[in-house]
């Protein structure tokens, strides 16, 4: 038995977030919405002694299913706002009857058939449920498998764009760029010709003088940079002179 | 020879199909192997006959199984021949004369191309015509009835390359089909009451049928009959089917194929029996025929349509004879024969008249021929003395003897039918005279190109030997009633009943009516010259010239209505039969283009379809319970 | 209070959810309506394998959850395949169907 205190709390906290899916514009808004009523499901779960279910309920369905949910959303576009304003005559108003109609019909059915007591409540922990999985149905477990891999690679079939142009190679990348004019050599790391490759340590050309490209923009724009020629290697034309080669300390 | 008489028919057709089938190199003995092929049937019909003179009375009847055609379900038929006296009396008809006319047409057809063809089509006829004459089965009988319709079709338009003797044939094959549908009729009666159709069988069964179904089939074969024989109203067709050359004239539209409704007649006489309206009607029919045919043939200038005519009307003398009941059946066949001998003679002569004078029909052109085609003329005297009735010609015998039957019975029968042909005769005598003088003597009206000639021996000698028969048949028929002893087991004894007049008093007035006859053509003809031209004449020659509007009549009340029903019943096939299957299509199409209107292409316009179905059917499960 | 009254409350999760497949344009908000429904399908096993002292529902409603998830994984590809070559997620634009 449940307690009444509880069974409305989770009927509360399914219904209302579900009519955002209804009511809300924006997309992002109505996934919340679900999360909270997939959350909600899952304590009914465990109000139902059924609480290896509720916990797949958080992990799967709010945890991956929505979570996917979200990533699409956002690779499609969080920002559009949808007009509520229905396009296609009549269609609201005989969803609205129809949607009222089947829980009227479901609702009349289940009433119809009387039930009587709850039975003895059977707690569905893993262990409880373990049996059963790798038991009777071990086999319909197995084929689950087999479907899950079938729609991740279903998916990355359907999402594979065909490549319509030859990739650049680089020699073309290359000669784009000397054609252009731009520089022809990438842009120098930090901590060349100096004695720190920090981050925000510019790297310094032979004369000792920092190259202000080798740093991040975006160092730039917040002022994290430091000037570079504390760093600047001093003895380094010296050794050379001494006969030292290139890579030696 | 009697059980292998199938031979009869079975050589004839295959010579039919032999000369067809071997072509060109055949054209010069083609011919021969015709006349040779005839004249085989000849000498079996004569063997046969004289076979059957040497069985006593009782035993004149065999039959002839051939095989089984029918078997199993309803109707179950045997085709077999069934030789009694008055099949073999066709018979030798048929042959004899077939095949005089066979050797004439040697000659006759010199010069045709065709030649090989011809023959096999006298061929395909002979064949035909014995099947019809000797069949044990009414079906069997139609077999040969549609075969020497089949023959009569391909001789008229032999010469098909004129369009109008190709529209000769057709009518006369249009024609007859009226008359089969009356056959069909019959035999579909005859089936669905007795169950069989072969002449034992109904025969045997017409004793016990009703009046009514015996009338029906009775008046069905008169139609057949009227048909096939040139009977009112089915008549039209004989004047044009004289477009054929001429040995088909003498042959099947004088001797054999016309007579083939006489013989039908004859035959059904047990049916007719039980039917006396419809033998009544048979007997107006011909009483009809023979006025009509008597008053065309006064007024006709062809020579071969005059012919006709009087085929036409001699025919109706049979059918007369034939309606009068068992008195008549026997006179009925005796004049067929004597006819076919008397009439093919002088078709025969016509032709060798024609021959001689280039082709030409027209007797307005003829004239003075007696010295010019002795023979001709001297045989085709012997016809006319023949047909006119005077004595010991063969006409007499039989036509006297009809005519005494026609005065015999009670009431208003016999002095109507009597009458009749005592009038008809005393016409006969006039428009046959005036043919005869009109091509023979007078003065000659011959156009400058025209050289008569006589016929060569291969048409004379058929001629004379027709002659002969003209002058000598009937007295060896006649004598001592030998005729209709010889028939007797066919048409049934006869009562010798006296004629409302006396005999002698009729043979008188037979005799002067035909006097009449003659001198009034003698007169018009003979002593006044004969106007090339056609002279205005009253409005009855103007109509016996026009066949008495017989063509009219038939396009008014049959074609140009029968057009118009079809006309009525192509449109109503249009618009109505295929008018309902197209808007069943259309209909469907449109329906198709409504329902499209679902299909809008919007997902969720689908999710709601899919949604109201859903909470449909599970609002039935759910009320319905 | 009966499991039983958790079935009523899926049976209304079940039509909003519902009634968001049909109402909503944005194409992954009706998505979210179909895994509603699942949702609001799952609470009705779990509530009748409480009722009935069994725990085959439960058994039942995880396989769902597993096949919802391949489910997500490959619908999710498919309006991502479709965004990119619409440029937008709109139900109502695709109209290739009509007709």
């Amino acid at each position: 038995m449940v307690s009444p205190f509880l069974f409305w709390f989770v009927a509360v906290i399914t219904v209302i977030p579900s009519l955002a899916l209804l009511f809300a514009r924006k997309a992002v808004h109505v996934a919340m919405a679900v999360v909270l009523v997939m959350v909600g499901l899952a304590v009914a779960y465990v109000a139902l002694e059924a609480p290896f279910l509720g916990v797949v309920q958080i992990v799967v369905y709010t945890g991956a299913v929505m979570m996917l949910f979200l990533f699409v959303l956002m690779l499609v576009g969080v920002d559009q706002r949808e007009s509520l304003r229905e396009t296609i005559a009549g269609q609201r108003w005989i969803a609205l009857v129809l949607s009222i109609g089947v829980a009227a019909l479901l609702i009349s059915v289940v009433d119809r058939a009387g039930f009587g007591e709850p039975a003895v409540a059977k707690t569905g922990g893993p262990a409880e449920v373990a049996p059963y999985l790798f038991g009777n149905y071990v086999l319909v477990v197995e084929t689950l498998g087999f479907l899950l891999i079938t729609a991740a690679i279903g998916a990355l079939v359907l999402t594979h764009v065909p490549r319509l142009f030859p990739r650049r190679t680089q020699r073309e990348v290359q000669a784009a760029r000397v054609a252009a004019g731009a520089n022809p050599v990438n842009k120098t790391f930090p901590g060349v010709y100096a004695t720190h490759n920090a981050l925000d340590a510019p790297a310094l050309d032979p004369e000792g003088n920092p190259i202000e490209e080798s740093v991040s923009r975006v160092l730039k724009v917040r002022h994290q940079t430091t000037d570079g020629i504390e760093f600047k290697d001093e003895n380094r034309s010296r050794r050379r002179e001494l006969g030292a080669k290139e890579g030696d300390a | 020879m009697l059980s292998v008489s199938w031979l009869l028919i079975a050589l004839p057709l295959v010579s039919f199909f032999g000369l067809m089938l071997a072509g060109r190199r055949a054209d010069a003995w083609g011919h021969w192997a015709g006349v040779g092929v005839s004249g085989a049937t000849a000498l079996i019909g004569i063997i046969a006959f004289f076979e059957m003179v040497g069985r006593t009375a009782s035993e004149r009847s065999e039959s002839v199984h051939l095989f089984t055609w029918f078997s199993g379900g309803e109707l179950n038929l045997d085709a077999g021949l069934l030789l009694d006296p008055l099949s073999l009396t066709f018979v030798l008809l048929i042959t004899v004369v077939g095949t005089l006319i066979h050797v004439y047409s040697v000659a006759y057809m010199e010069h045709d191309p065709r030649r090989r063809m011809f023959f096999a089509y006298l061929n395909l006829f002979i064949g035909a015509m014995l099947l019809l004459v000797t069949a044990d089965s009414y079906l069997l009988l139609f077999v040969g009835w549609e075969g020497v319709g089949l023959a009569s079709y391909l001789l008229i338009g032999f010469w098909n390359h004129k369009a109008e003797y190709a529209t000769a044939a057709n009518k006369a094959f249009v024609v007859n089909r009226v008359g089969d549908m009356g056959l069909i009729l019959a035999m579909g009666l005859m089936f669905a009451h007795f169950g069989s159709l072969s002449f034992a069988d109904v025969f045997s069964a017409s004793a016990g049928a009703s009046t009514a179904v015996l009338t029906a089939i009775g008046l069905a074969l008169l139609l057949a009959a009227a048909g096939k024989s040139a009977q009112f109203p089915l008549q039209s067709w004989l004047g044009d089917a004289m477009a054929g050359p001429t040995p088909v004239s003498a042959l099947i539209h004088a001797a054999t194929m016309v007579t083939a409704g006489v013989y039908l007649i004859v035959r059904s006489g047990v049916i007719y029996d039980g039917a006396p309206d419809a033998r009544l009607v048979v007997a107006i029919v011909g009483a009809l025929t023979l006025v009509i045919g008597a008053i065309i043939g006064s007024a006709k200038d062809d020579i071969k349509k005059a012919l006709a005519a009087s085929t036409m009307s001699q025919i109706g003398y049979m059918m007369l004879a034939a309606g009068l009941g068992p008195i008549g059946y026997a006179f009925a066949i005796f004049h067929l024969v004597t006819h076919g001998f008397f009439k093919a003679g002088m078709f025969l002569g016509a032709g060798s008249v024609m021959h001689g004078m280039n082709d030409q029909v027209n007797m307005r052109r003829f004239g003075a021929l007696r010295s010019a085609m002795v023979i001709t003329w001297a045989t085709f005297g012997f016809g006319w003395l023949a047909i006119l009735g005077v004595p010991p010609f063969s006409g007499y015998w039989s036509k006297d003897k009809i005519i005494e039957a026609a005065f015999v019975g009670e009431g208003w029968q016999p002095w109507v039918f009597g009458l009749t042909a005592l009038i008809g005769a005393g016409i006969t005598a006039f428009y046959m005279s005036r043919l005869f003088f009109m091509t023979f003597h007078g003065k000659a009206r011959w156009t400058d190109e025209q050289h008569p000639h006589e016929s060569s021996l291969l048409m004379t000698v058929p001629m004379m030997i027709l002659a002969a028969g003209s002058a000598l048949l009937g007295a060896i028929m006649g004598v001592g009633n030998r005729f209709q002893n010889w028939l007797e087991p066919v048409t049934g004894a006869h009562g010798h009943e006296e004629p409302v007049l006396s005999v002698p008093v009729l043979t008188t007035l037979t005799l002067l009516l035909v006097a009449a006859g003659v001198a009034l053509a003698y007169w018009m003809y003979l002593r006044k010259p004969v106007p090339i031209e056609p002279p205005p004449g009253s409005l009855a020659i103007l109509a016996a010239r026009d066949d008495l509007f017989q063509d009219s009549v038939n396009r008014a009340v049959f074609q140009v209505p029968g057009t118009h029903l079809t006309r009525t019943l192509v449109y109503a096939d249009a618009a109505i039969v295929d008018g309902a299957v197209n808007k069943q299509a259309t209909g469907v199409a449109w329906f198709g283009e409504a329902s499209r209107r679902f299909q809008s292409g919007r997902v969720r316009s689908y999710a709601l379809l899919m949604m109201l179905g859903f909470v449909v059917i599970a609002a039935i499960l759910v009320v319905g319970g | 209070m009966s499991p039983i009254n958790f079935v009523y409350l899926a049976s209304v999760l079940f039509a909003i959810g519902a009634a968001a497949v049909l109402l909503r344009r944005n194409a992954i908000v009706a998505f979210m309506g179909v895994e509603l429904m699942l949702n609001a399908a799952n609470l009705t096993l779990v509530a009748f394998s409480r009722m009935h002292g069994v725990l085959e529902g439960q058994i039942m409603a995880f396989f769902v959850m597993v096949v919802a998830a391949a489910e997500v994984v490959v619908g999710l590809a498919i309006i991502i395949a479709v965004f990119r070559s619409r440029q937008t997620i709109s139900l109502d634009e695709p109209t290739e169907l009509k007709g």
